[in-house]
């Protein structure tokens, strides 16, 4: 079983902390970064996908039922899908503690 | 056994570089170093060398080379000195975190300024926490036999991690000496072909010197920090291995006259010898004087450094170098931290001399000595440190 990066001790680590495996980008936890969070209503979201697109982390997922949401362990909160959508559904909202 | 021959030991050195037959030799030429980049140039354009000989264009590519050869696997020389060493310090703390088995040779200078030249150990004392293995040469066989046994344990599995061999400018560079080399059986015997424990291969890609989050960084240093320690194990395997061969056994720590010595003279590097004169002079005359001299500088050997001096009253350590504002020249600092906890912990004296190539002869280690009697017979409270022979 791979630990998460929380249970690794100093003597998990590869020799000089190669990266031996591909792909473990994903394992990387950005949506700690964030300060604010994007809230979308739903009321108004027509489902084009434009929040998705403009996403500069590929943070945002299409749901079941069409609609886009932000992926919260990658968000980085930086607002670009509330820029940039046209019915102007999405607002950002303080991280609160 | 190997010939004996009268030569450089700056020569000698790039002589033990082609006999470890490297891949990769990448450095800029800097006074003192400077005749072992031009001969091994030398070596690899008249093709007596099969490697790469890498002109960079500064020492912090020099050391970047060094890294990407290592990294794929290259068996990788460099060798420079102060401001050569400054210029590429943030590369060489790079080459030890990434664990690369690079091997260099320091030509010790000041560092500037004023602007100098000449020998003295500033240049090496401002990577101490660099990672890198540290050893001290005395002479140009000690030079010799260390280019081998560097790159020896640094490709080791068991420690991957670079060395840095010390050498003093000038007095150890440009000295013609006698020394021996050792023929090609014996290197094959200790060198054995370099098989990296990582290595850049399109086969099967591995990312080194990636990104790491405070969540994992900590766990990074202790790693780094437990197989420096650890190399300890190797180092004096190949220490052993090359006594064994070559009749030459080296250790962290070297004694001499430490028979009922009271007062024991601590050095580092070429003066020892200087040092060893002065000893054999202060015996002549009755007095209780031996000398430790510190081979190993990293790993610091802690349990070597104890038994040497169990039972010596007074350590008069020999610095190179000043840590302006400080406790004392850096070795002196170590000393005193390392004997802290002893229960009899000796009186620690620490003299800084020899600045920039100012000669220290016999004599003056005489004089150091009898300053040293002198304040422990009327008991003062010492000086932290005191600079030797500096007119007030």
């Amino acid at each position: 079983m791979i630990k998460s990066e929380e249970e690794l001790t100093w003597k998990d680590l590869e020799v000089g902390c190669v990266v031996s495996a591909a792909g473990n980008a994903s394992q990387y936890k950005t949506g700690d970064w964030r300060s604010l969070r994007p809230i979308c209503d739903k009321t108004k979201c027509i489902k084009c996908g434009v929040c998705y697109i403009f996403c500069p982390d590929m943070a945002i997922r299409k749901t079941d039922e069409g609609y886009f949401e932000a992926d919260l362990y990658y968000c980085k909160g930086c607002g670009i899908c509330a820029q940039e959508c046209i019915t102007s559904c999405i607002t950002m909202v303080e991280e609160e503690e | 056994m190997g010939e004996r021959v009268g030569i450089e030991v700056s020569l000698a050195a790039s002589e033990a570089v082609k006999m470890a037959n490297v891949d990769v030799v990448a450095a800029y030429p800097i006074t003192p170093q400077t005749h072992i980049v031009e001969h091994l140039s030398q070596l690899v354009a008249d093709g007596e060398l099969d490697a790469e000989f890498i002109p960079v264009e500064s020492e912090h590519s020099a050391m970047s080379v060094c890294c990407g050869s290592s990294a794929v696997g290259a068996r990788t020389f460099t060798c420079t000195s102060s401001q050569g060493l400054a210029l590429m310090n943030e590369i060489v703390f790079i080459a030890a975190s990434l664990r690369l088995p690079i091997v260099m040779l320091l030509a010790n200078r000041s560092l500037s300024g004023p602007l100098s030249i000449w020998n003295d150990h500033s240049d090496v004392m401002s990577i101490r926490d660099c990672g890198w293995i540290q050893v001290f040469a005395e002479n140009g066989q000690e030079v010799f036999d260390h280019v081998l046994f560097a790159f020896r344990v640094a490709e080791d599995e068991k420690v991957s991690l670079p060395v840095i061999v010390n050498i003093d400018g000038f007095v150890l560079t440009h000295m013609i000496e006698p020394l021996e080399f050792w023929d090609e059986d014996t290197v094959k015997k200790y060198l054995p072909d370099f098989k990296p424990v990582n290595q850049l291969h399109p086969d099967k890609p591995i990312t080194m010197g990636a990104f790491g989050m405070p969540i994992i960084f900590t766990e990074a240093k202790k790693a780094q920090d437990e197989a420096l320690i650890k190399s300890k194990t190797e180092i004096l395997k190949a220490w052993k291995e090359l006594g064994d061969l070559v009749g030459r056994y080296y250790q962290p720590v070297e004694t001499n006259h430490l028979e009922g010595a009271d007062t024991v003279f601590l050095t580092m590097g070429s003066i020892g010898e200087t040092v060893s004169l002065a000893v054999n002079e202060l015996r002549s005359r009755g007095k209780a004087v031996g000398q430790v001299r510190l081979r190993l500088w990293r790993p610091f050997p802690f349990e070597e450094l104890r038994d040497a001096v169990k039972g010596v009253k007074r350590i008069i350590v020999i610095d190179r170098a000043i840590s302006f504002g400080g406790p004392g020249g850096p070795v002196a600092s170590e000393i005193r931290a390392a004997l802290y906890k002893e229960r009899t912990m000796p009186a620690i004296t620490n003299f800084i001399c020899g600045l920039a190539g100012r000669d220290v002869t016999p004599d003056d280690y005489i004089k150091m000595y009898e300053k040293t009697e002198k304040m422990t017979k009327k008991k003062v409270r010492e000086e932290d440190y005191i600079i030797y022979g500096v007119r007030e």
